[in-house]
């Protein structure tokens, strides 16, 4: 073990910044009015903004830290990029959010950026021991944001039952870890691809902890079956949150699969195909399915988060079925979560602000005829839907294509078939909503406020981000190209 | 070089147009939306005399400029087996036909946003209309500019977008709404093949850039009448019906005209309907290798403008008039196309859009001046109120009809005289053609006759309120009066129009080796051409204007007069015996029917379509709502599970995944573990 040295202090930069900067804003919350609360989120942004400079100094640096628990790579910094972009929409989106619904405290900042804190630490750990710590970060304070309108009966359930299951998944994580160590002796991912692709030692019982690994992060991710959360969650957490939570901790679980499954134990490969190759038809069949019969925008939009992450499990079987040639599959998912990072946290900030006081009004008929009453908030929704959806020209439709591609290259024909159905049928229960709000005469229910200038800007971005990418799409893949390069 | 390397600006300046417009527009007065909307297509304009100006001075006849690779593809199989590398990039090709088709877009486009400032000023919705007018020119500009077949789809589509919104500009009545929805499906049936057509070029060639697509057809690795070409050229021809309203996609033209009248200027008679015209000419070195195509493209082509000719032989309204007459025009073009004569074909896409854009616009100033009325039984008398709607007007006429010294007669002669002598032509595609010029010269001078001449039968209450329209739209109608006249001349007495046009189209008759008809020959054909456009005026003239009572009569039983017209008008009653009434009971009857299929909806059009159409109601009824239903069924079954799944209790969900953990332990253990 070497000793700590300040690199190692550097090559955490990004997570240093949030950490300090939450414990500043929890320690300033009782000094700082009510009134004055929104002043603390933008202390939170500015530490967002920070970190995000912090994670562009420390390209220089980069390389292992901390005895090799932690690696500062391409990778680690894209997806820090991209938890900061969800982290910093759903701050922006929450402002306004808070105020309505009067909960407005400062410790919403604080577990927000401790969420992304940890997520932070997980997409960087090549650490079995330190991926569990940040997944544990990351979850408590998911947790407790996910019931932070205490006196709503939903969002309290939503928080229980997010932390029993969420607990009792966990368990299987650690469950594996454990199982992990004591045959091999290592928690190390890059000693543990050693020793696994030595000859003749592949311990007996490795499958065991492998899908019990796979389990907890199938959880986060929210892979059938282990969805079963989701959208009661979803559906239950303050809508922010829920922007939040589906975009922050799945990514980052996403990436700890990729780091895991095609990086340390890339050498279990038929078993690692084939729970990828099963959790993606399971999950994009049933997230589509499921989504069909939604009328409630939030549960819908759970749904297709579901969805969604089955055509990223797509990606990762391609990227597991192409072996020395993974590049394209990995690539594709990086591309693919950052779209779906755009495009989610602006469906449900919006769908916040929608729902209005209290999120009453979150039925895609209490939309009605809002075209008519806020064309541009319909069309700002409609715009997202239509991305969600993968129509070309928006970030969808490249996330899709790409990985759609890597499956192709990797013959996953059948998948690739599956998959592409998938996203026909889904282009139905995204254009219901679209259908309510323009071509039926009614006065909508919904919200029809003006939209506030945070959530404003945060769309604004979200959409230009959709449009930059569905229109220029070469430059960003060869980003996620790079960051996808020192994986296996 | 400055013009031709920042060529992208000419789509993006309207687009900006469209974004100030859509997003803040209903906010800003409507000087401001005139300045931004009108300014900024104004400036497109300039930039593309720019780029032209450019061009012609280049040694190599087309600029070629790639701004990104939009669509990466990366590697995939060919038909033949071979591997190909597919980048589809955001690039702009400027030859002497996209040129050409530039230069209209973006002039006649600019002086119908002028005319739109005038015409729409007392309309609700100013911002909204000029925003989707810019949108439209932006998509036509990416159509036109477009260096590959995807880039052309999407501003194809983007166009036909445009459209739908501007048919149902006036959305709040039911049938401006149908009409746009009609446009809209009729025209998806032709986006479909011209889709399938691009894949299967793409599977073909391997790329879908318009220049190596050209250069792989001329490297002669293809047969003449090759199968695959002949189906890529059928398909893409399936598209251009629907664009260019050709038989049978051509019924949502004429209802097209529910839109606001500077709409059916640009859109349905100057740029977007030439799209399919476009097309065609832009393929044409996979045309010329499939005759069997080109045979389809000219027999229709002359179908369509016989057909829509002669319905416009009875209409009263007066835009729908030149709706068919549109239709009936873009026949010629196809026809054109058809034959070889592709230059032909363009020249006359030119003419057209000056001449049609300045009947429309001049209609639209009648209209204008008797405050919304159109149909032609209520006018009459008009040439006096509104002196110079009427001069300009008379031009337009003049310039369609095909009265030599005017811009449509030396491109309808040309292409009449393409298809006599082109070895890919006819003696009956030019006798079609011939027919179809006096039915034009016959309903064109009867519409001027109706609307200008003769005793006014305007309401008393209209005829009150009479008045000329405003400079913003009598200025566009001089301009294009001006070019309807001169426009011929590019052609006339040295084709320069054809010779600039040649590098893109390599002559078909040179490679065939075909020796042309002389030039005397076609001499006589001009003859034949003006005697018969002079034969419809005479007629329309002798009885609409001298013996305005002869219409009435004609339709009774012949009596007395028949005995005192015997020695005068013998030759009269024979021709009205045998081919007017004849000709003016088949368009009635085409009338009719035409006006029971746009009662019966969407799905019937001509008998060929009606047949379709009742085979689409069968197809709703069993395959579509059975599929709808079994597909209900399947997902109420499938989702059964789900909803007993999705207790909300959380202990069952803890089972659940503990099932799960439990079932993939075991489904492994089962399967994979030896």
């Amino acid at each position: 073990m070497t000793p700590v040295q300040a690199l190692d202090f550097i090559r955490v930069l990004p997570e240093i910044v949030l950490a300090s900067c939450a414990i500043l804003v929890m320690v300033a919350e009782p000094f700082v009015s009510a009134r004055h609360t929104a002043a603390l989120a933008w202390v939170s942004l500015i530490g967002i903004v920070a970190a995000g400079a912090g994670n562009a100094w420390m390209r220089r640096f980069s390389g292992p830290a901390f005895g090799g628990s932690i690696a500062a790579d391409p990778f680690a910094s894209y997806f820090v990029y991209l938890l900061l972009l969800a982290a910093a929409l759903t701050l922006l989106g929450s402002v306004r959010y808070l105020e309505t619904n009067q909960v407005h405290h400062g410790e919403f900042y604080a577990l927000l950026l401790l969420g992304t804190t940890g997520a932070c630490l997980m997409v960087a750990a090549t650490e079995l021991i330190m991926i569990f710590i940040g997944l544990e970060i990351s979850s408590i304070s998911t947790y407790i944001l996910a019931g932070f309108r205490r006196a709503d009966k939903r969002s309290n359930e939503a928080c229980l039952k997010y932390f029993l299951l969420g607990s009792f998944a966990t368990a299987f994580l650690l469950y594996g870890i454990a199982f992990i160590y004591g045959l091999t002796g290592t928690t190390n991912l890059v000693q543990l691809s050693e020793k696994l692709s030595a000859p003749g030692a592949r311990p007996p019982l490795l499958w065991i902890a492998l899908i019990l690994a796979f389990v907890g992060l199938g959880f986060k991710v929210s892979t059938v079956p282990f969805h079963i959360w989701t959208p009661d969650v979803y559906q239950g957490a303050p809508a922010p949150v829920t922007a939040f939570l589906s975009v922050a901790p799945k990514a980052a679980a996403f990436a700890v699969i990729l780091r895991v499954f095609l990086g340390g134990l890339a050498s279990a490969g038929a078993l690692v195909f084939w729970l990828l190759w099963i959790s993606a038809l399971l999950t994009m069949c049933l997230g589509n399915l499921a989504a069909l019969w939604q009328t409630n925008i939030k549960r819908l939009l759970a749904y297709s988060a579901i969805a969604h992450a089955g055509y990223v499990l797509v990606g990762m079987a391609a990227a597991k079925a192409a072996g020395p040639e993974a590049g394209e599959g990995i690539a594709s998912v990086l591309f693919y979560l950052a779209a779906y990072a755009l495009m989610n946290v602006a469906a449900f900030i919006l769908v916040a602000h929608l729902a209005g006081a209290g999120e009453r009004y979150q039925e895609a008929d209490d939309c009605t005829g809002l075209a008519y009453q806020r064309p541009g908030v319909a069309a700002c929704l409609t715009l997202l839907l239509v991305s969600l959806s993968g129509f070309p020209a928006t970030a969808g439709f490249f996330a899709k294509f790409y990985v759609f591609r890597a499956a192709i290259h990797a013959h996953l024909i059948g998948l690739t078939l599956v998959a592409v159905l998938n996203s026909v049928v889904a282009v139905y229960y995204y254009l219901r909503v679209v259908v309510a709000m323009y071509m039926r005469e009614g006065n909508p229910r919904a919200s029809a406020s003006p939209l506030p200038w945070p959530l404003g800007a945060a769309l604004a971005l979200s959409l230009v981000g959709i449009f930059y990418l569905g229109l220029f799409p070469t430059p960003f893949v060869r980003l996620a190209n790079l960051a996808a390069s020192p994986l296996p | 070089m400055a013009f031709l390397r920042h060529i992208w600006l000419i789509p993006l300046l309207p687009a900006l147009g469209a974004l100030t417009q859509l997003l803040a527009g209903r906010r800003l007065s409507n000087r401001a939306v005139s300045i931004v909307s009108v300014g900024l297509p104004g400036l497109a304009f300039l930039w593309a005399l720019g780029c032209f100006a450019e061009l012609l001075k280049l040694a190599a006849p087309t600029y070629l400029t790639n701004l990104y690779t939009w669509l990466p593809a990366g590697p995939f199989r060919l038909a033949n087996g071979s591997l190909a590398q597919l980048n589809v990039p955001v690039g702009f090709q400027l030859d002497p036909l996209s040129a050409v088709m530039l230069l209209i877009v973006t002039g006649v486009g600019f002086v119908i946003h002028v005319y739109s400032i005038g015409y729409m000023g007392h309309e609700g919705g100013y911002y909204r209309f000029f925003g989707y007018m810019n949108l439209f020119l932006f998509s036509m500009l990416i159509l036109v500019l477009a260096d590959n077949y995807l880039m052309m789809f999407a501003g194809w589509e983007g166009v036909g977008l445009c459209s739908y919104f501007l048919i149902g500009f006036y959305f709040q009545r039911k049938s401006a709404a149908d009409a746009g929805k009609k446009a809209f499906i009729v025209n998806r049936i032709g986006d479909a093949g011209f889709l399938l057509g691009v894949m299967l070029i793409t599977v073909t060639f391997g790329t879908l850039n318009f220049q190596q697509i050209t250069e792989a057809a001329r490297s002669g690795q293809f047969a003449l009448g090759n199968g695959t070409l002949t189906a890529i050229c059928v398909l893409l021809f399936v598209g251009a019906t629907g664009k260019s309203a050709q038989i049978p996609l051509y019924v949502w033209l004429p209802d097209a005209m529910e839109g606001p009248t500077p709409v059916s200027a640009l859109i349905h008679a100057a740029t977007m309907v030439t799209a399919g015209v476009y097309m065609v000419a832009r393929s044409n070195a996979l045309f010329v290798l499939a005759p069997k195509a080109m045979l389809l493209v000219a027999a229709i082509g002359a179908a369509t403008a016989l057909w829509a000719a002669s319905i416009g032989l009875v209409q009263n309204d007066i835009k729908r008039v030149l709706a068919y007459s549109t239709v009936s025009q873009l026949g010629y073009m196809f026809l054109a196309c058809g034959v070889g004569a592709f230059a032909a074909g363009i020249f006359h896409v030119m003419t057209h859009a000056f001449f049609k854009a300045l009947l429309f616009l001049g209609a639209g100033s009648v209209i204008h001046a008797l405050g919304g009325e159109q149909d032609m039984r209520k006018m009459g008398g008009l040439r006096r109120k509104i002196p110079i709607t009427f001069a300009t007007f008379v031009v337009g006429t003049l310039a369609i009809s095909g009265i030599p010294g005017f811009a449509g007669f030396f491109s309808k002669d040309e292409i009449l005289w393409q298809a006599f002598s082109s070895p890919y032509g006819h003696r009956l595609l030019w006798f079609i053609g011939w027919a179809t010029a006096g039915l034009t010269a016959f309903y064109m001078f009867r519409l001027l006759f109706m609307t200008f001449a003769g005793e006014s039968r305007v309401d008393a209450e209209v005829a009150h309120h009479l008045h000329e329209s405003p400079w913003t739209m009598l200025g566009p109608l001089v301009v294009l009066a001006v070019l309807s006249v001169v426009g011929g001349y590019i052609n006339w007495p040295t084709e320069r129009f054809g010779h600039f046009l040649e590098p893109v189209f390599e002559s078909p008759f040179r490679a065939a080796g075909v020796q042309l008809y002389g030039r005397n020959d076609e001499l006589g054909l001009m003859v034949l051409s003006v005697a018969v456009a002079l034969a419809g005026l005479g007629y329309a003239w002798l009885i609409y204007v001298k013996r305005p009572g002869l219409r009435e009569r004609l339709a009774e039983p012949p009596g007395i007069l028949h005995q005192i017209l015997l020695n005068k008008y013998y030759v009269d009653e024979l021709y009205d015996a045998l081919f007017v009434n004849r000709a003016k009971n088949l368009g009635n009857l085409l009338a009719a029917f035409d006006l029971a299929v746009v009662d019966g909806g969407v799905n019937a059009a001509g008998w060929l379509t009606r047949t379709s159409g009742d085979l689409s109601r069968f197809w709703d009824k069993w395959v579509i709502d059975g599929l709808v239903n079994v597909l209900g069924f399947g997902i109420k079954v499938l989702s059964y599970p789900v909803r007993v799944i999705q207790t909300g209790v959380v202990q069952t969900y803890a089972f659940f995944i503990a099932l799960g953990v439990a079932i993939f332990l075991g489904y492994y253990l089962v399967h994979f573990r030896p």
